[in-house]
């Protein structure tokens, strides 16, 4: 890893009530670079994503310990204002939830909430943003309809398409492809591939094949923990420890 | 042969639900004919319009105006509408999206209990505290005298009694708003109150028509507590501090007493059919108004 770590989280751990689903979590991801989170159900990758931009707030019983450290700022300082920390990153999540607005006002919803008030800007910024997850000749005629008439795969990509609309730097992504059928997921991946010249990528996946096709580095997670982290193919041909030998075996045996 | 018995009770089933369905839109149906069929002898002699825009009541003389009746109805729910929806909306928003799980399993049973008090005991609460209130801040002057029985007075009981349903739907509702569809909201730099107003009123605005609608039936109809402090003057208000006298309250009063009087018991009867009419027209707006809604926002 020659960059400069894009997310740097330090001795990390979370807690549901009394119970620790993240334990010591230590990691750096790379710049501009996809990293996938790869483990069993369970373990703790979804809960790890949501920890990049204090999804936890709201809960009520979470508990967070620790630093995430995005461009260098611990975005769990006190300072620290959530809404700049999340401006930062793009969410998919594994279902899409389009919000109850139009496919257009989707879009726009991120731009108008920052300030974009200008029509013809923000039509640009949708049409622009919709082109950029290949969307666009699909939707350009229905504009004005709601989202929710969208096909789910269709769907997925109008929240990248969203989430891209407020110009982030990290897109986070949560087996964003699990609710899609071969053809979609085969698009958005391609997206993905297309977006990390741009963007750093974080991805949570359950799909092996799809971790190698997609990512540079691959963190394999166990019971909370990170067994091991490094680039794509040393890891998944050459892996180190015993458990994610095991992991990686049940998928290509 | 168990695929044909399990057809069978599948279309028995069938069949029974919708005579049942059948049977009570007919009953519906049979009380509004019905109403109208009694109130045929006071059609016949005075149109419908002057029916409705007369003021004139005086009933021994045979003069019949539901004006100030219907006026009263319409003030009394509108007022207390007015007063219970934007509290009981942040309520049930305080309750969904801020309340520590601890208030919320506290506040929740509360509420519902609220809702199970007979109306009597709101218009004793009524007549006890908010009419003598009303009295007592609407001064001295004699341009505002009032005796505190009042649509004020009727619109707040009625408010604190369809708080309780109000809140307890709209907290049904927003808690059906899926937790990830708030969260993409705020992972794009929304605030809390944002999500809110763009996301999750306007995600619950079907279940908070629906739950208006409702309550707003319910005021309509509702007779006891409010007869208690409205003052029951038939007249049509000009300010909320004027007294009234909504529909429900004239039927409940007068019913059964005066029917020596001529046409006295189908005016009453008219009263009900205005009633029923209001409350079905009523439902046929939300309902018109929800379709739009859910036509263009899912
Ligand atoms: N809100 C919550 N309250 C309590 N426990 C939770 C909560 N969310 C997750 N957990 C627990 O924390 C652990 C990690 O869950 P998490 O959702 O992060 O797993 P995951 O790796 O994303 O799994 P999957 O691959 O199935 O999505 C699990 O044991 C889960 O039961
Ligand atoms: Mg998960």
């Amino acid at each position: 890893m020659t960059n400069t770590p894009h997310i740097s989280v330090q001795n990390l751990n979370l807690y549901y009530g009394t119970r620790q689903a993240l334990k010591n979590i230590n990691i750096n991801i790379p710049d501009k670079k996809v990293t996938s989170f790869i483990g069993p159900s369970g373990c703790g990758k979804t809960s790890l994503l949501k920890t990049f931009n204090r999804l936890h707030d709201s809960a009520l019983d979470v508990r967070v310990a620790g630093k995430v450290l995005v461009d260098g700022e611990n975005i769990y300082d006190k300072q620290v204002e959530v809404t700049h920390i999340r401006k930062k990153m793009g969410l998919l999540s594994q279902r899409p939830f389009p919000l109850p607005l139009s496919i257009y006002g989707n879009v726009a919803y991120g731009p108008k909430l920052h300030g974009v008030k200008d029509k013809p800007l923000l039509d640009a910024l949708v049409e622009q943003r919709l082109k950029e997850v290949a969307l666009w000749d699909e939707v350009k005629d229905r504009l004005h309809t709601p989202a929710t008439g969208l096909s789910i795969g269709q769907q997925q990509r109008l929240c990248l398409a969203r989430g891209l609309a407020v110009e982030p730097e990290i897109i986070l992504g949560d087996e964003p492809t699990s609710a899609l059928d071969p053809k979609s997921t085969h698009k958005v991946e391609e997206l993905f591939l297309e977006l990390k010249n741009k963007y750093t990528i974080v991805l949570v996946t359950h799909i092996l094949r799809q971790a190698r096709r997609v990512s540079d580095y691959i963190v394999f997670v166990y019971d909370g923990q990170i067994i091991e982290f490094g680039p794509t193919e040393e890891l998944l041909l050459n892996p180190k420890e015993e458990l994610t030998k095991d992991y990686i075996r049940g998928f290509f045996s | 042969m168990p695929d044909t018995r399990r057809l069978l009770k599948e279309r028995i089933a069938g069949t029974a639900m919708l005579v049942l369905t059948a049977v009570s839109i007919l009953l519906t149906a049979a009380i509004g004919i019905g109403l109208y069929i009694r109130s045929e002898p006071l059609l016949a002699r005075h149109s419908l319009g002057s029916l409705l825009t007369s003021s004139v009541w005086k009933p021994m003389k045979g003069e019949f105006g539901f004006f100030p009746f219907i006026m009263g109805t319409l003030w009394v729910t509108c007022l207390a509408l007015f007063i219970a929806l934007p509290l009981s909306l942040l309520s049930a928003i305080y309750l969904s999206e801020y309340a520590a799980p601890r208030i919320r399993r506290m506040v929740v049973p509360i509420v519902d209990l609220l809702s199970g008090i007979p109306p009597v005991v709101y218009g004793v609460w009524g007549v006890l505290f908010v009419v003598p209130l009303i009295q007592r801040s609407a001064g001295t002057d004699v341009t505002h005298f009032t005796s505190g029985y009042s649509v004020l007075a009727g619109a707040i009981v009625l408010a604190v009694m369809i708080f309780p349903l109000l809140i307890s739907i709209l907290f049904e509702v927003f808690s059906g708003v899926p937790l990830e569809m708030k969260n993409a909201s705020l992972s794009l730099g929304a605030t809390q109150w944002q999500t809110i107003k763009f996301v999750l009123l306007k995600k619950s605005a079907p279940g908070i028509l629906a739950a208006t609608a409702l309550a707003v039936s319910r005021s309509f109809g509702e007779t006891i507590a409010v007869l208690m402090v409205c003052g029951n003057m038939p007249l049509a208000p000009h300010a909320v501090t004027d007294a009234c006298y909504p529909l429900p309250a004239l039927i409940a009063n007068n019913y059964g007493e005066m029917l020596s009087v001529p046409m006295y018991d189908s005016a009453l009867l008219f009263a009900a059919f205005i009633l029923f009419v209001i409350i079905f027209l009523f439902n046929l707006l939300s309902r018109i108004v929800l379709a739009r809604i859910e036509k263009n926002l899912v």
